[in-house]
């Protein structure tokens, strides 16, 4: 977009001539990603902010109408690339619905703790990061080394690190061995005292919390209003956790094991205390899901017709293979109502959900995502209007915005 | 405290028809009567039966679908957050103007979610404030969720005026 149409409309101080224009972005190291901001600054008070946003923008809503409901995981994967299996879990999960599908117990506790290893690895990059553009490495190098463990539970559980695809329509890719129960309880040991470490470095630290506390304050109407979700609603005082409120997967049963992380101060510190908590209560909700995982099968019944047929099954038995086909050919496929339906999981960035429209066949009419960086980003230039310059950074840092999902 | 289904029904009569679906409760606006009754029927949901949230607009074509007699449609996904109840209220457009009420007086979120719409199906939201393309340059002339833009593109991109080294 041509800089002179952003700022055209711009009666603020169209007749002041101190104020100036800057050009934030799109490549820009405190951006993280590729997003564009068209500030107003009067010194280095920030007027007015304009977002500019679409540089990533390649089409995965068009993408989910030609490809299937198990095809589209790979880019589903690629929305909030952070924390990939969270939103596995809430496409199939919206997918399931559609179907009118019944997890297995085990794939339920399975899906959710490995979709609580995603949202500690998401707020461990967001914590790790937004500590760096405050200055301060060390707490970012502690963050990285724990998502390193999370990335190595993924690739045991998956065989893939970053991008696992490890969720199937009535299931999982495969089923888990005990290495990765043994990888997961080593993880819920050993995470908490990187965890006090990073919160002993952050929490009283006179810089980064002078450069948070007071920074782009989102009031709790205003939360609201502006469709916030997630953390960054719950550190406005949003008393909302889909995860509480609709539980899905096996959270109805453990209930007990986890409290929702509430903040009511508003500002980037509220948001990063939010996230750290969020992080201890993950690992309680693993803790008590690793030790109760059921047994039986992972994926749903063969002959339900909806799940991909082990291997086995596939090259040693008649109805594997027939199974096998019907789900691969694009004649068959499976076969869902001819309606529409709004599934959403909380993933760590908040609400995310899918809008799906069928026509009866195997790929979706309309795959609509509800992408949480979207409204949060929408948010923003409410946030930083009366701030500095150097606040740009903090709280870009802690709306966690990933262009990937904002654009899609 | 009547539910909001039993306040619509008695301040809109004949205005929507209702379906569910799973979980989903749904209010279906017609196309004839969208564009005069949307805006004080989401006006009501939110002041009188609480949905404070507008939690999702999302934009759906329609074209050859099973049974479709309208060509858009816009489902605002609505929240109560003291509640948790949820609403999805669908209201139907068609060529040659698509056009809907904006709610952005009534949920600021509403503003880039609109323009999305905008941006990939041309559903034109009147009374939004800025109403511009949000994801695809401004420069595009299609809206490329609509069923009849081909996935591969019309070349746009292909097309795309470059700026070679010896011109900058």
């Amino acid at each position: 977009m041509p800089l002179e149409q952003l700022i055209a409309g711009d009666e603020a101080g169209a007749d002041q001539e101190f104020l100036y224009t800057l050009n934030f972005g799109p490549q820009h190291p405190a951006t993280h990603t590729t997003l564009r901001l068209v500030l107003t600054l009067d010194g280095e008070t920030i007027v007015k902010a304009v977002p500019d946003i679409g540089y990533l923008h390649s089409g995965f809503e068009k993408l989910g109408e030609d490809l299937d409901f198990n095809q589209y995981i790979t880019i589903v994967d690629r929305m909030n690339y952070i924390s990939p299996f969270g939103n596995e879990v809430s496409w199939h999960h919206t997918v399931e619905k559609l179907l009118g599908l019944e997890l297995t117990p085990r794939c339920k506790y399975l899906r959710t703790i490995f979709a609580e290893l995603a949202r500690i690895n998401d707020h461990l990059l967001c914590v790790g990061a937004n500590a760096l553009d405050l200055g301060g490495l060390t707490a970012f190098l502690y963050a990285f080394n724990e998502k390193e463990k999370i990335y190595n539970i993924f690739e045991a559980a998956s065989g893939q690190r970053f991008h696992p695809s490890f969720s199937r329509v009535g299931g999982l890719m495969n089923d888990i061995t005990d290495d990765v129960v043994d990888l997961i309880r080593n993880f819920v040991k050993t995470f908490p005292k990187p965890h006090a470490d990073v919160t002993r470095l952050l929490n009283r630290n006179r810089i980064f919390v002078d450069r948070t506390k007071g920074i782009g304050v989102l009031s709790k109407a205003e939360a609201i209003n502006t469709s916030c979700s997630g953390p960054v609603a719950r550190a406005s005082g949003v008393v909302r956790d889909l995860r509480k409120d609709e539980p899905y997967l096996a959270y109805p049963e453990l209930q007990g094991s986890f409290k929702v992380v509430c903040a009511t101060a508003g500002d980037c510190y509220a948001r990063y205390l939010v996230r750290m908590e969020e992080m201890i209560e993950s690992v309680k909700i693993i803790h008590a899901a690793v030790e109760n995982i059921p047994s039986g099968p992972v994926n749903i019944a063969l002959n339900d017709k909806m799940t991909i047929p082990d291997k086995t099954a596939t090259y040693r038995s008649i109805e594997g293979l027939i199974q096998h086909f019907e789900l691969f050919m694009w004649n068959r496929q499976w076969e869902p109502p001819v309606d529409e339906v709004y599934g959403a999981t909380e993933t760590a960035n908040g609400e995310l959900g899918f809008y799906v429209v069928s026509d009866g066949g195997g790929r979706a009419w309309r795959a609509r995502t509800r992408p949480p960086s979207f409204i949060h980003f929408a948010a923003f230039p409410a946030l930083i209007e009366g701030h500095q310059i150097s606040d740009v950074p903090a709280v870009l840092g802690s709306l966690n915005i990933i262009a990937a999902e904002l654009d899609r | 405290m009547p539910s909001a289904l039993e306040t619509l029904a008695t301040k809109f009569p004949g205005a929507y028809t209702t379906s569910v679906f799973r979980d989903n409760q749904r209010v279906v606006v017609p196309s004839d009567k969208a564009p005069a009754v949307l805006f004080d029927l989401l006006k009501c949901l939110k002041d009188v039966c609480g949905f404070d949230m507008l939690c999702d607009v999302a934009g759906v074509d329609y074209l050859n679908y099973p049974n479709a007699t309208d060509r858009y449609a816009v489902v605002y996904a609505l929240t109560n957050t003291t509640s948790g109840e949820r609403l999805f209220v669908k209201a139907l457009a068609n060529d040659p103007d698509p056009a809907l009420p904006s709610v952005v007086a009534f949920w600021q979120g509403a503003d880039w979610m609109e323009r999305e719409v905008f941006d990939m199906f041309g559903i034109v939201f009147t009374g939004h404030p800025d109403l511009r393309r949000i994801l695809m340059p401004t420069e595009f002339a299609a809206h490329p969720l609509r069923k009849d833009y081909p996935l591969r593109g019309r070349g746009e991109r292909h097309n795309f005026p470059t700026i070679t080294r010896s011109e900058s």
